[in-house]
């Protein structure tokens, strides 16, 4: 868990990746191969597009190569994990989009009531008078309405609680 | 928590509850990263399992076959890599948030969903006084202007100008991660 993590968006766009790389992250993120070696499998696919001049800087692969490159993907920060996106209504879970508008002087000591929430994740500052965006995250509706409450009365201001009540469309990517 | 013990096939054995929320809670996690990562897995869950009861240990196909099962399920929407998208250069974040009429929503929606630029779209209440907006879109982009060209394109090629709206930029994320938020990053 981090807290107050300042962006440094210049230091973050240093990273020049090889074409090897790219492919990865780009296709990675759609799916991972459901095999017994996935790994040897999209090294496979990556020689058999390179045969058919499908890539023009892109190395003979094996599956060592491709581990090798996604691990130090992972070293590097880059990604996070190969892992599965579960819809969180079907796990039973509760879910909902909150915004304080909080006094800048308060700013910092709302941030960290806020973030001490287990429940609390991806909070924004964003440039709106509702200057503080958060998700909570719980097992039950109820939690959900405990947990405003709580931050509530530790803060004394006012939640806005936004849930989702129709989804038209998820589909994060992001292309390098 | 609803039951997660669904079909697994007619050839395999199924797994027990216990297990499933073992094989849950490991994928959440993330793959490892090596030659058979299934098998990795599936020896995991033999270690846990063969203490109470040696007879259930689990193999690398029963691994794969539940992942598949709770993909076609809907359960899991999507098993893959999983970026830290301010690492790749997408460091502007807006969140756009409409003013529509309740009759008009759901076609502006379905129209705004099929933009590549739009990765989330969601219906969600109104709160007055203080809170006009009922529906919320995010675009992740490389840029401020970027993003803004992108939504000034968006509102020229679907006509949206007359619809009231506002654009919130995050200048910052103080948290990105919550204990239990592993499970969707998209709510």
């Amino acid at each position: 868990m981090r807290t107050a993590t300042t962006i440094k968006p210049e230091a973050e766009r240093i990273y020049a990746f090889s074409a090897l790389e790219k492919y990865l992250i780009n296709t990675l993120q759609k799916g991972l191969p459901l095999c017994e070696s996935p790994f040897a499998m999209i090294a496979e696919e990556i020689n058999y597009q390179t045969a058919n001049n499908a890539f023009c800087d892109m190395p003979v692969c094996d599956e060592s190569l491709i581990i090798e490159t996604l691990n130090n993907l992972l070293k590097l920060g880059v990604l996070t994990r190969f892992g599965p996106m579960f819809d969180a209504a079907c796990l039973g879970g509760a879910f909902t989009l909150a915004a304080i508008d909080v006094p800048l002087s308060r700013f910092q000591e709302v941030t960290d009531i806020v973030n001490s929430f287990p429940q609390v994740a991806h909070n924004y500052e964003r440039n709106h008078q509702l200057n503080m965006w958060f998700v909570i995250g719980t097992e039950s509706q109820a939690e959900i309405d405990y947990v405003i409450d709580d931050i509530e009365s530790k803060t004394g201001l006012t939640v806005l609680n936004v849930p989702k009540l129709e989804e038209f469309y998820v589909g994060l990517y992001f292309e390098v | 928590m609803i039951n997660l013990a669904l079909e697994t096939g007619p050839s395999l054995l199924p797994l027990s509850n216990e297990q499933l929320n073992k094989l849950r809670e490991i994928v959440e996690q993330g793959l490892p990263i090596n030659s058979q990562p299934y098998l990795a897995i599936a020896n995991q869950l033999t270690a846990m399992s063969v203490k109470t009861m040696p007879s259930t240990a689990v193999s690398e196909q029963q691994v794969i076959q539940q992942i598949s099962t709770w993909q076609s399920d809907g359960l899991i929407r999507r098993f893959g890599l999983v970026v830290k998208h301010r690492q790749l250069g997408y460091n502007a974040n807006a969140m756009v948030v409409w003013n529509i009429d309740d009759d008009d929503v759901d076609a502006i929606a379905n129209q705004l969903a099929l933009r590549s630029e739009i990765s989330l779209c969601y219906r969600r209440p109104r709160r007055m006084p203080s809170w006009p907006y009922n529906l919320f879109c995010m675009i992740h982009g490389q840029s401020t202007q970027q993003v803004e060209m992108q939504i000034a394109t968006i509102i020229a090629e679907l006509g949206l100008s007359h619809i009231d709206k506002d654009i919130l930029f995050s200048n910052k994320a103080y948290k990105q991660h919550g204990a239990r938020y592993q499970r969707q990053v998209n709510t």
